[in-house]
């Protein structure tokens, strides 16, 4: 009896070992939490199509995704804010190219009490209210613009985000576009001092904050707005019309942009001049080396962005993503091929 | 003029042999030798890894101390686009709500571990006490949660506002009624930080010497009496102890104060306001702080905290010696 146990176990040890050395190239990532779910999609995806590559990627964050992409801890990073230049020269003389992934929005989401109706923020109106200089609901400056709304005669919460994000880049850097006070004294970032409002953590802390808090106002994520029924207002654009977020909404700001899209691709798309673009979108993006030094790894990079830019792009919607305007997809086509081995 | 009734220490003649009475070491062979320098490893490694972690946080915040200095903590700005960053909110913060999270949290205790000991048949004691240290079981992300769903909308709908009627003249109780804030988080603190108090408090008044609360109930003290004249004065640097435990958790607890404290880095006189802790920024922003400066900020907020730390233990330690400083007979 006890010899057959110790065969049974010698068996398994072998069979574990040798699954050990099943040969998956494995390719590490970090970085940006806002497309963590489409990114898990697509690594999955694409390890079922090509079991031999098995992409890993932690969702640390924008800041750690820059931080580990330039100190060459990871294969490719992730952000929600393209880099700075002096962000690229901390790379130490080698060239980190940027690729664009999805496009994703944030909304105004609120919590007032008996009113269900969509609010038509004007730019003045949504800059003034995270300043902290309209503090009511039935302020002459957002009334105006909802004249079939009846708002009450409460005092505006605000919430914000209390850790950094990305979300919170492209909320501010809308905001700043839009705004010379909000740019001079707050700035944009992807954590900021906010002149008023309660921090929540994460884009569900601010969801959770909003449904509980009542005539309160916050910005998250599109796809947290629709997943927790909270209602969203529209916002102002550019062109003066108030347009709702919706997935064709962010595409027509990448969209709106596209002709003037840099060749290294770090554009911030708020408040673009499009007649349907909504004004806070933004891209997220790759961060990947120009020369690669494992050629296996860069050449799995290579193959996997041609695979992102194709059928990547057609599970972004289920999510909550938009996909790339097919303008933006030739750009970053021709763009892969920059990407030489050492 | 209160009588305190303090036991007779007998003296214990110390067992071991040593040279001094015997004039020559007793020792059993090698076996004694690595027993004796083991545990000294073991001891000294502890104090090595504190003194790793200090010179690390030291090492690693050198950015920041030497752009702000002193008036780090003194300043009370966060501003992440400026890079211009000061301490005192969070230290504030971290205080306030420590110290408001004890002072709800030690009449409660010691309250509990006084009926648990004194007044509670012992099986029902038993049974309450294992169900108390749970609630120090429970992880505090789940205590966080629990703040959120459920304390919040009770303090927002129910408590602050019944605070803002009665003692709103007072500068403490202004201000709207959120829910979250700094009264909720010393609520939810006081919760997490209550077992510490009453198990350490039980086992403490259940070892008082039958002798001592026989001879106060000799004397004619009632049972409330009992234990205010016997068994607390002779629990004092006990319950000390465990205060200093539970403050030490409470001046680093993370995320269930994050959840419920607002997260505003202010610093305000009212308990209905939101504010922020150390130990909360550090959570929120360290992953996503990019530039040099601001992780070396964060780290020196770390350090500000482990100091803190450290001193309120030293002082509790300070207070502790001057109270009874025949502490180490107990």
């Amino acid at each position: 009896m006890r010899r057959f146990f110790i065969g049974l176990m010698s068996v398994g040890l072998i069979a574990s070992s040798s699954l050990a050395w099943a040969d998956a190239l494995l390719v590490n990532g970090a970085g940006a939490t806002f497309p963590y779910p489409i990114y898990s999609k697509w690594f999955d995806e694409y390890h079922k199509n090509h079991p031999e590559i098995q992409f890993n990627y932690q969702s640390i964050g924008s800041g750690g995704g820059i931080r580990q992409i330039t100190a060459k801890t990871v294969d490719f990073g992730a952000s929600d804010g393209p880099m700075t230049d002096a962000q690229l020269q901390t790379a130490e003389g080698w060239t980190i190219l940027h690729f664009p992934t999805v496009l994703g929005g944030d909304v105004p989401a609120y919590n007032i009490e008996g009113v269900t109706d969509k609010i038509n923020f004007t730019q003045r109106a949504i800059s003034e209210i995270f300043l902290g200089k309209i503090t009511k609901w039935n302020d002459p400056e957002i009334q105006s613009s909802n004249p079939d709304i009846k708002l009450p005669d409460a005092a505006i919460v605000v919430v914000h985000r209390s850790d950094g994000s990305g979300t919170t880049y492209c909320w501010t850097d809308f905001l700043s576009k839009i705004s010379p006070e909000w740019k001079s004294k707050v700035g944009k970032g992807t954590s900021v001092n906010w002149p008023v409002g309660l921090g929540g953590k994460g884009n569900e802390g601010v969801a959770g904050l909003i449904k509980q808090t009542p005539n309160s106002i916050g910005y998250v994520e599109l796809i947290y707005a629709t997943q927790n029924n909270i209602t969203y207002g529209r916002l102002q654009n550019k062109a003066g019309k108030f347009v709702n977020c919706t997935l064709a909404s962010v595409s027509e700001a990448a969209a709106s942009v596209a002709d003037k899209m840099p060749a290294d691709f770090r554009v911030s798309i708020t408040n673009p001049p499009g007649a349907d673009a909504y004004p806070a979108s933004t891209f997220t993006w790759l961060l990947i080396y120009k020369t690669q030094v494992n050629k296996d790894k860069g050449q799995a990079l290579i193959d996997f962005l041609k695979w992102m830019l194709t059928d990547g792009q057609k599970f972004t919607q289920d999510l909550g993503y938009a996909p790339l305007p097919p303008q933006v997809v030739e750009m970053e086509k021709s763009a892969i091929e920059k990407i030489k081995f050492q | 003029m209160s009588a305190t009734l303090t036991a007779p220490v007998p003296s214990t003649p110390s067992a071991r042999p040593t040279s001094a009475s015997q004039g020559k070491k007793t020792s059993t062979g090698w076996g004694d030798w690595i027993f004796e320098n083991l545990t000294l490893i073991f001891a000294l490694s502890i104090l090595a890894i504190a003194a790793a972690i200090a010179w690390q946080l030291f090492k690693n915040s050198a950015l920041a101390r030497h752009a702000f200095g002193w008036s780090f903590l003194t300043k009370q700005i966060w501003d992440p686009v400026a890079e211009d960053f000061g301490a005192l909110p969070f230290i504030f913060g971290t205080l306030v709500s420590s110290a408001l999270a004890l002072m709800i949290a030690i009449p409660l205790g010691v309250g509990v571990a006084i009926f648990l000991s004194e007044l509670a048949p012992r099986r029902i004691s038993d049974a309450c006490a294992f169900l108390i240290e749970l609630l120090a079981a429970i992880p505090s992300v789940v205590y966080g949660l629990i703040g959120i769903f459920v304390l919040v909308p009770v303090m927002r709908t129910h408590v602050q506002p019944f605070l803002i009627k009665t003692l709103g003249f007072l500068p403490f109780f202004r201000g709207p009624a959120y829910g979250v804030g700094m009264l909720t988080a010393a609520v939810v603190l006081a919760i997490m930080i209550v077992p510490f108090i009453v198990s350490i408090s039980r086992e403490i008044f259940l070892s008082v010497p039958a002798p001592l609360k026989e001879a106060a109930m000799a004397l004619g003290a009632t049972h409330w009496e009992v234990v205010r004249l016997a068994v607390l004065p002779y629990s004092r640097s006990g319950i000390a102890g465990a205060v200093f435990l539970a403050l030490g958790r409470a001046l680093g607890e993370t995320m269930a104060v994050t959840m419920v404290i607002g997260n505003v880095p202010r610093i305000a006189a009212s308990l209905l306001a939101p504010g922020y802790t150390m130990a909360a920024v550090l959570a929120n922003e360290f992953t996503e702080a990019t530039s040099d400066l601001y992780v070396h900020t964060l780290i020196e907020i770390g350090l500000v905290l482990f100091v803190i730390t450290i001193l309120a233990n030293a002082i509790g330690r300070l207070i502790l010696y001057k109270m009874a400083p025949d502490a180490e007979a107990h």
